[in-house]
């Protein structure tokens, strides 16, 4: 079993990512097939950028164990007043500045649901987010 | 059925291209093309044999190939990539391309070539 924690911060968009990057080095070394890493990686890139994208600052904790990894991200920001709207395709509530960056299409909540085996979001409006991701190995 | 592969040389010869990062080995192949400003739209791909076209040029652009699993990039329109985004591109072994075309005539250029669209 490891964990692995990573600070974020938003809008940042420099350094976003990189606690993806680091999860899919390990998941490499670990052997675990590339569809199955892919999966991962992506939903969690989609959630980094989301906290990037719209919070403060926030952490994210990494779980790898021999059948799965976990992901938890809590973010402090403006949360998410209505959660069902935002996981519409094509909702976002992002920035030009994220738009110019390629993002906030309102693709990513629903693409990081399409990725995991298990995604649970909860939000507290004018405090922050949380994310729970799991993405199981077999 | 036989899936049409193009080498990278070929892509650099036929973009009029530069390979700015990860020039050692063009021998490598690459069978579709994907062509977007949108990472969104790069990151629900589902194949990884991909030729990826973007005037996009950020840091942001190499991580998400990085993540989507895709080893070549083409920078449209001559854009600057950063070194730091070469570095990125470096440990992920993504090779980087300039090329001075627009997207349309660079994605023209390929499809009548036999380079495949993912949709």
């Amino acid at each position: 079993m490891m964990y692995f924690d990573y600070k974020v911060a938003g809008g940042d968009f420099t350094g976003a990512g990189q606690a993806s990057s680091q999860l899919k080095k390990v998941l490499k070394q670990l052997g675990v097939n590339p569809v199955i890493i892919k999966r991962a990686v992506i939903a969690l890139y989609e959630a980094e950028v989301n906290i990037v994208a719209h919070a403060r600052k926030g952490t994210i904790r990494i779980q790898v164990t021999a059948d799965f990894v976990k992901m938890l991200l809590d973010d402090e920001g403006p949360g998410i007043k209505d959660i069902s709207k935002a996981m519409e395709k094509g909702y976002s509530t992002a920035s030009d500045k994220v738009r110019s960056m390629g993002f906030g299409a309102g693709m990513g909540l629903p693409n990081i649901e399409l990725n995991a085996d298990i995604f649970k979001i909860t939000s507290t409006p004018g405090e922050g987010t949380h994310l729970e991701i799991i993405v199981q190995f077999k | 059925m036989d899936i049409k592969k193009l080498t990278l040389a070929q892509i650099v010869e036929l973009l009029d291209g530069n390979v700015i990062c990860n020039n050692s080995d063009l021998s490598g192949t690459v069978s579709y093309g994907f062509a977007s400003d949108l990472l969104s739209d790069v990151l629900t791909l589902d194949r990884t044999d991909v030729l990826f076209l973007t005037g996009l040029c950020n840091t942001q652009t190499i991580r998400t190939a990085e993540m989507a699993d895709i080893n070549q990039i083409v920078f449209v329109r001559g854009k600057i990539v950063t070194p730091e985004m070469c570095q990125i591109a470096r440990e992920n072994n993504i090779v980087l391309i300039q090329s001075p075309m627009s997207m349309f005539r660079a994605s023209g250029i390929l499809y009548s070539t036999g380079l495949n669209p993912v949709y």
